[in-house]
C-alpha cells in the first residue's frame, strides 16, 4: 500500500497481461506529483489502479472520493487534469512517456481535500437547493454566491498557454455504417461485406471484439476467444469493410449524417444505412455509499482484468442479480482474487452452469440479500466491507444484517441499452415490463439495431441480430442478399435486469446521479416538489446534466419517478437523447479554418503599390496606399488627388450583371424604383431597390447596351443577394430575359478626376470622349488601349470620371496601361477610405451604412428616383402606404467648423430634449472643405439652418450645424466637365 | 445532415440550400387595401403541418417549391417552380384610391 486509503491491489508490473497492452514497453508518467510506471496502451485508471492507486477525483457537490467504475467512459468521475488540457477521460486517456496528470475539483490535495467537509452538511443541501435558499434579496446570486459556488464546483481548468495543435476534417461515403464492433456489429459487418456493400465498421475501443474481449459467455470461457478468433479472420477477407477503432460516433443527424471522432480528425460520414451495435451501459446497484472507490460495475472488473491485465483488489463481494455476476466472480477467482462472497438480490439462485461453477469453486452465496451500505476506510476513501441483509420486499430489507470484509465489490445487476444514437435518430425508448429493460421502438428507415442495444444478450442470438440487420440494410441497398435470416429463439434477455436495485437507506448516500451528486431522496423529493415530468425534474435536480448525461442515473430514475408517480416506465422514459453523444473539443468541430476570401484581378497591383488592405464582406480591398501609421496623410492625400488631379480606384468588388431580353427593360423597372422602360440606349441611369416592405435594399446604375441589353452594377456586398433576388421574382414573373451574374468576369477600375479624360485620350480609344459625345450617365463599348471594355460615365466621387470595366484577366494590363498614360498628370492608386471620404463631400449614400433596415427613400432623400406613375415596382405599393404617415426621422446633412470641437464617430447618437432621435451614419473631416462633415439621422422636421446635438464617444455633446448634404460642388459643374 | 432533393441538382446537403420562406401569392397591388397588403408583406402562417415553400440551391442560384411538413421536418416532394408559376404575370395600373 503505497499511499494512505489507496487500497486494492497487488499486481506488480511484471505480472500483468493483457489485450490492449504491451508489457515489453514500460511507460513512466505522473500523477499529482508522483511518478508511476505503466505499459504501452494501458489508460491513466488501469496503470494507477496496477499501482494501487483508486482516488482519482472528487465529487462535484461533496467533495467525496471517487475512483473508475465501467472502464469504459461512461461516467464522469474519472476525469483528470493534463497539462494542456481539462476534464480528460481517464479511463479512456492511455499514457504516454512523461504525462503528468492531476486530478480535479479539490482544494488542498485530492488525498485530504478540504471541501470535502461539505459533504457532513449534506442533509441542509437538499434538492432544488440554489432555487430554494439563494434567490433573496435579488441580484445576491450573481454578486455573491454565484462566485463562490463556481469556485467550489467546476470541473478542470483551462491552461491558456496550451500550444495550438493540428485538426482537420475527412468526408466519407458508405452503404452502410455500422457502430459498434462487437459480436453484433461485427457478424452484421461479416454479412454485409460479404454482399459487396460498402461498409465503416466504428470502434471507440483500440481493438475491434467488444464483449469478446472481456465478457465471460461460458463457464468454461472458452466461448469468447474461440469466436473472435474466427470473426476477425473473417472480416479480414472483406477488404471493403473498413475498420476504424479508437473512433466515436458522436451524434446520428439527418439522414444518417455521422460525426466520427478519431484522435484529432473529425469525419463527416453519409451513410445510406446505419447499424447501431452500440451494446449496453451496464447499470449500477443504489445503496449507502455505492460511490466509493473500489465499488466498480461487474463489466468494469473484466474490462480492467482481460484488456489491461489488472488485478483490481484482493478481497471482492459481487452484488449481482444474474449469471454475469457469477461470470465476475469466477474470473476474480481464476485471477487469484479471494472472493469472500455473491450476494444474490433474486429470491432463489437459479440452476445453470454459472452458478453450479461457482459453488464448485467454494464461493459462499447469499440469496434473497442486498448491500445495504458499503463500509469505508477514513475519510472515505476507499470500500473497507460491505454490509450484507436479507431483502423482506422491493427495495427493503431486514435489519439482521452481518459485514464482510472487503476492499472490491463489483455490480453485475442489469444493463440500459446505449440508447442515445437510436433517440437522435427519431426512436422511441419502450420499456418491456417482464424482463424490467428498456426497449428501443420505432427506429426510423434506414436505421437497425443489433445486439444487445436490442436486448440480444445470448450470444447465438447476438450474431442473427447482427446478421439480420445487414440483411435488412442491404434489401434497402438493392444488394443480393438471399434468404431472410432467422430470428433468434431465445434473445436471451431474461433474468438479465433485477427492477429494483435500489435499497435506500436511512443516512442516505445512495447516490442516483454521481456526476451532481444527488442521493435517492433527491429524486424521491423532486417529485414530492412537483417536478413530475422526467424533463422538468431533471432541471429542477440536475439529475443526468452531469458530463456522464444520466448514462448511470437514467434507469434508475425512471424507475423511482415511475414509482413515486403510479405511472408505467414506458410513460416516464428518458429525458431528450441530443448530439452529442460524448465531449468533443471545439478544436475538432473547428478543424482547420477555412475562411473564404475575395481578391480582385488586381489585388497584386494594390499589394506591389504598398496598400494597407482590409475585408470588406469576403473581399480584401485596398483601405489606403501606404503604412498603418501614415493612414491619415495618405487618405488626406488620396482625397486631393482625385480632387486635383486623376486617381484610379479598383471597384471591381462592384456587383455587375447583363439582363438580356425583350423584357429587359420592363423586368428593370419591376426590380427598381426608376424609370426603364423609355431609357434610351446608351445611357447610363441610377438603380435604387427596395424590398417588398419599401426598405432601401441595393443600388447601383444600369447601362442600356442595346434595346434588349442592359449592363448593370449593384453594390458589393449586395450582389449576390441582388441576383438571387432577381432570379426568385423572375421565377414567379416569367418575363421574357435572362440574368448572368458577371461580378467576378469583369474588372472594374474608376479612373476620377479633372485630368481623367486626358489619360483615356492618350490611351488610344474609338470612343469619342468629348463632353458633348459622352456626356455624364451615359455607356459605351469599345476599345481602350487595344482592350474591349464598357466605358461608364458616373461621378460617384463628385469629379469627372468614368468606370472602365474589362474581362477579368485583361484588369492588370488595364490598370497598367492607365498608370503609365497617367504618369505626366500624376497619376496615383486611391484607396477605398478615400473613396468614402470624397462620395460624403458629394453626399452620395451608401446603403447600409447610410441607411438601415428600416429606411425608405423619403427618409434619405431620395425621394426623385422613386416613380409611382409605373403599374408596379417591388415596394411600391408598402411605400404608397408610408407615404400617407408622417416621417419619423431624416437622414440629414450636418458640419462642424472650428479645430477644438470633438470628432464625432458613426453610430454615435444625435439627442433632442434628452431623447435619442438618430445616430451619425458617416463623418469624416474633408480636406477640401477643412471642416467636419457627416450624415446622420435626426427628427424629421430638421432642416438646413438648425442645429442637432451629437453625444460623443466621451459622453459629451457637441453641436453641429444642419447644412445640406451635397457639401461639395452642389451644382454637379465638375463631374460634367 | 438533410439530404434535399433539387429538382435541377439531384440530392444534396440542406447547407447547400437557402429557404426562401413559405410561398404567399401576391395579392393585386393596385386592388388592395392597405390593411390586407401590411398582412400580406408581414404576417406569416407558421402552421404545423404541411407547407409549400420556397428553395434556392445557392451555387446555382435556382429556385424551386418544396412541401415540407414543418412537425416532423420531412421534405415530402420538390419541383420546379413553373409547375406553379405557369403564365407570364402583368400588373395592373393604379386606380383612383391608389394614386
Amino acid at each position: 500500500m503505497s499511499r494512505a486509503g489507496n487500497t486494492g491491489s497487488n499486481s506488480t508490473p511484471e505480472s500483468r497481461k493483457g489485450l490492449y497492452i504491451n508489457p515489453e514497453k514500460k511507460v513512466e508518467f505522473s500523477f499529482e506529483g508522483q511518478k508511476y510506471q505503466g505499459f504501452e496502451g494501458d489508460t491513466i485508471v488501469s496503470a494507477l489502479a496496477a499501482n494501487g492507486v483508486w482516488l482519482l477525483a472528487r465529487s462535484f457537490k461533496y467533495h467525496r472520493p471517487r475512483g473508475a467504475r465501467s472502464l469504459a467512459g461512461l461516467e464522469a468521475d474519472p476525469l483528470v487534469q493534463l497539462e494542456y488540457e481539462p476534464n480528460v477521460q481517464a479511463d479512456k486517456q492511455t499514457i504516454s512517456q512523461g504525462l503528468k496528470v492531476y486530478g480535479q475539483n479539490y482544494s488542498g490535495s485530492l488525498e485530504r481535500d478540504r471541501m470535502a467537509i461539505v459533504g457532513l452538511f449534506s442533509r441542509f443541501l437538499p434538492v432544488g437547493f440554489y432555487y430554494k435558499a439563494f434567490f433573496r434579496p435579488r441580484g445576491i446570486w450573481e454578486k455573491l454566491w454565484e462566485p463562490i459556488f463556481r469556485r467550489g464546483a467546476g470541473l478542470g481548468r483551462v491552461n491558456l498557454n496550451s500550444p495550438h495543435g493540428y485538426y482537420d476534417k475527412r468526408y466519407g461515403f458508405y452503404d452502410i455504417v455500422i457502430v459498434g464492433a462487437g459480436p453484433a456489429g461485427i457478424s452484421a459487418a461479416i454479412h454485409a461485406g460479404r454482399a459487396g456493400a460498402e461498409v465503416l465498421l466504428v470502434e471507440q475501443e483500440p481493438e475491434i471484439g467488444g464483449s469478446l474481449n472481456y465478457f465471460r459467455f461460458d463457464a468454461e470461457n472458452r466461448k469468447a476467444e474461440t469466436l473472435r478468433k474466427e470473426l476477425l479472420h473473417e472480416l479480414q477477407q472483406l477488404p471493403n469493410v473498413e475498420i476504424m477503432t479508437g473512433s466515436v460516433c458522436n451524434g446520428w443527424f439527418a439522414d444518417n449524417w455521422l460525426p466520427i471522432i478519431k484522435d484529432n480528425r473529425l469525419y463527416k460520414v453519409r451513410a445510406s444505412e446505419v447499424i447501431l451495435a452500440a451494446g449496453s451501459m451496464e447499470q449500477p446497484a443504489i445503496f449507502r455509499n455505492n460511490d466509493l472507490p473500489g465499488v466498480m460495475l461487474g463489466s468494469g472488473t473484466q474490462r480492467l482484468l482481460r484488456l489491461y491485465g489488472v488485478r483490481p483488489g484482493k478481497r471482492a463481494v459481487i452484488l449481482t442479480a444474474n449469471t454475469h455476476g457469477y461470470g465476475v466472480a469466477l474470473d476474480l477467482h481464476e485471477a487469484g482474487v479471494d472472493v469472500a462472497a455473491i450476494v444474490d438480490l433474486r429470491s432463489t439462485v437459479p440452476d445453470n452452469e454459472f452458478t453450479v461453477a461457482a459453488a464448485n469453486a467454494g464461493i459462499r452465496i447469499e440469496q434473497n440479500s442486498t448491500v445495504s451500505e458499503a463500509l469505508a476506510t477514513s475519510g472515505n476513501r476507499h470500500i473497507k466491507g460491505v454490509r450484507v441483509a436479507p431483502i423482506t420486499g422491493q427495495g427493503t430489507y431486514s435489519d439482521k444484517s452481518f459485514e464482510i470484509e472487503c476492499d472490491l465489490l463489483c455490480m453485475s445487476v442489469g444493463y440500459a441499452p446505449a440508447y442515445q444514437l437510436a433517440l437522435q435518430s427519431g426512436s422511441r425508448l419502450g420499456h418491456d415490463d417482464d424482463n424490467a429493460m428498456f426497449q428501443i421502438t420505432s427506429l426510423p428507415d434506414g436505421v437497425y439495431l443489433a445486439g444487445s442495444i436490442d436486448g440480444a444478450f445470448d450470444l447465438d442470438a447476438v450474431l442473427q441480430t447482427g446478421s439480420s440487420a445487414a440483411w435488412k440494410a442491404l434489401g434497402r441497398l438493392g444488394l443480393e442478399t438471399g434468404e431472410e435470416p432467422m430470428e433468434p429463439v431465445d434473445s436471451g434477455r431474461q433474468d438479465i435486469n433485477h427492477p429494483w436495485p435500489i435499497f435506500p437507506h436511512p443516512k442516505g448516500k445512495e447516490f442516483i446521479d454521481l456526476d451532481e451528486d444527488l442521493h435517492y431522496a433527491d429524486i424521491v423529493n423532486g417529485c414530492a416538489d412537483g417536478y413530475d415530468d422526467l424533463e422538468l425534474l431533471k432541471r429542477y435536480s440536475t439529475v443526468g446534466m452531469g458530463p456522464s448525461q444520466g448514462r448511470h442515473a437514467a434507469l434508475a430514475t425512471a424507475r423511482i419517478v415511475a414509482r413515486e408517480t403510479k405511472r408505467s416506465m414506458a410513460e416516464i422514459g428518458v429525458t431528450t437523447a441530443r448530439p452529442p453523444l460524448g465531449g468533443e473539443k471545439l478544436a475538432v468541430l473547428a478543424g482547420r479554418s477555412f475562411e473564404p476570401e475575395r481578391l480582385t484581378p488586381l489585388h497584386h497591383r494594390h499589394k506591389e503599390a504598398g496598400a494597407s488592405m482590409m475585408n470588406a464582406g469576403l473581399w480584401w480591398r485596398p483601405a489606403y496606399y501606404g503604412k498603418d501609421s501614415e493612414r491619415d496623410r495618405c487618405i488626406r492625400e488620396e482625397v486631393l488627388t482625385i480632387r486635383n488631379g486623376v486617381g484610379l480606384i479598383d471597384v471591381s468588388t462592384l456587383g455587375k450583371i447583363r439582363i438580356r431580353g425583350k423584357d429587359a427593360a420592363e423586368f428593370l423597372d419591376r426590380m427598381y424604383t426608376f424609370n426603364y422602360l423609355k431609357q434610351p440606349v446608351g445611357r447610363a441611369r441610377y438603380l435604387l431597390m427596395t424590398n417588398e416592405a419599401g426598405t432601401i435594399i441595393d443600388d447601383g446604375v444600369a447601362g442600356r447596351l442595346s434595346e434588349n441589353s442592359f449592363y448593370i452594377t449593384t453594390t458589393s456586398g449586395g450582389a449576390d443577394n441582388v441576383y438571387r433576388n432577381m432570379l426568385w421574382y423572375n421565377t414567379q414573373w416569367r418575363l421574357d430575359i435572362d440574368i448572368t451574374n458577371v461580378t467576378a468576369a469583369y474588372a472594374a477600375i474608376s479612373i476620377a478626376g479633372p485630368h481623367s479624360r486626358k489619360v483615356l485620350e492618350k490611351l488610344g480609344t474609338d470612343i469619342d470622349l468629348s463632353a458633348q459625345a459622352f456626356p455624364g450617365n451615359e455607356i459605351r463599348a469599345g476599345s481602350l488601349g487595344g482592350i474591349q471594355a464598357y466605358l461608364l460615365r458616373v461621378a460617384f466621387v463628385g469629379e469627372l470620371g468614368y468606370e472602365i470595366h474589362v474581362p477579368a484577366s485583361q484588369g492588370e494590363a488595364m490598370w497598367d496601361s492607365l498608370m503609365e498614360a497617367g504618369s505626366s498628370h500624376g497619376i496615383r492608386p486611391v484607396g477605398i477610405e478615400a473613396q468614402r471620404n470624397l462620395r460624403l463631400e458629394k453626399g452620395h449614400i451608401i446603403v447600409g451604412q447610410d441607411t438601415d433596415a428600416t429606411t425608405y427613400p423619403s427618409e434619405c432623400g431620395m425621394d426623385w428616383a422613386v416613380k409611382f406613375k409605373k403599374p408596379f415596382f417591388v415596394g411600391k405599393r408598402s411605400l404608397q402606404i408610408c407615404s400617407k404617415h408622417p416621417l419619423n426621422r431624416r437622414l440629414v446633412g450636418f458640419e462642424i467648423r472650428g479645430g477644438s470641437a470633438g470628432m464625432p464617430e458613426e453610430s454615435n447618437v444625435v439627442v433632442h430634449d434628452r431623447a435619442v432621435v438618430g445616430h451619425v451614419t458617416s463623418v469624416a473631416r474633408s480636406p477640401v472643405l477643412e471642416k467636419i462633415v457627416g450624415l446622420a439621422y435626426a427628427r424629421a422636421e430638421t432642416e438646413p439652418g438648425n442645429t442637432i446635438s451629437i453625444k460623443l464617444t466621451d459622453g459629451t455633446v457637441t453641436k453641429a450645424d444642419v447644412v445640406s448634404m451635397h457639401f461639395y460642388d452642389p451644382q454637379n459643374e465638375r463631374q460634367e466637365m | 445532415m438533410k439530404i434535399m432533393h433539387c429538382p435541377l441538382n439531384g440530392p444534396r446537403n440542406i447547407s447547400e440550400f437557402i429557404s426562401g420562406g413559405e410561398v404567399t401569392d401576391m395579392p393585386e397591388p393596385a386592388e388592395t387595401d392597405d390593411d390586407t397588403w401590411a398582412d400580406y408583406v408581414w404576417m406569416r402562417n407558421n402552421i404545423a403541418g404541411v407547407v409549400t415553400e420556397w428553395w434556392c440551391h445557392v451555387p446555382t442560384s435556382y429556385w424551386f417549391l418544396a412541401e415540407r411538413d414543418t412537425v416532423t421536418d420531412q421534405i415530402i416532394c420538390t419541383y420546379p417552380a413553373n409547375e406553379r408559376y405557369k403564365e407570364r404575370i402583368n400588373f395592373k395600373s393604379d386606380t383612383e384610391e391608389n394614386p
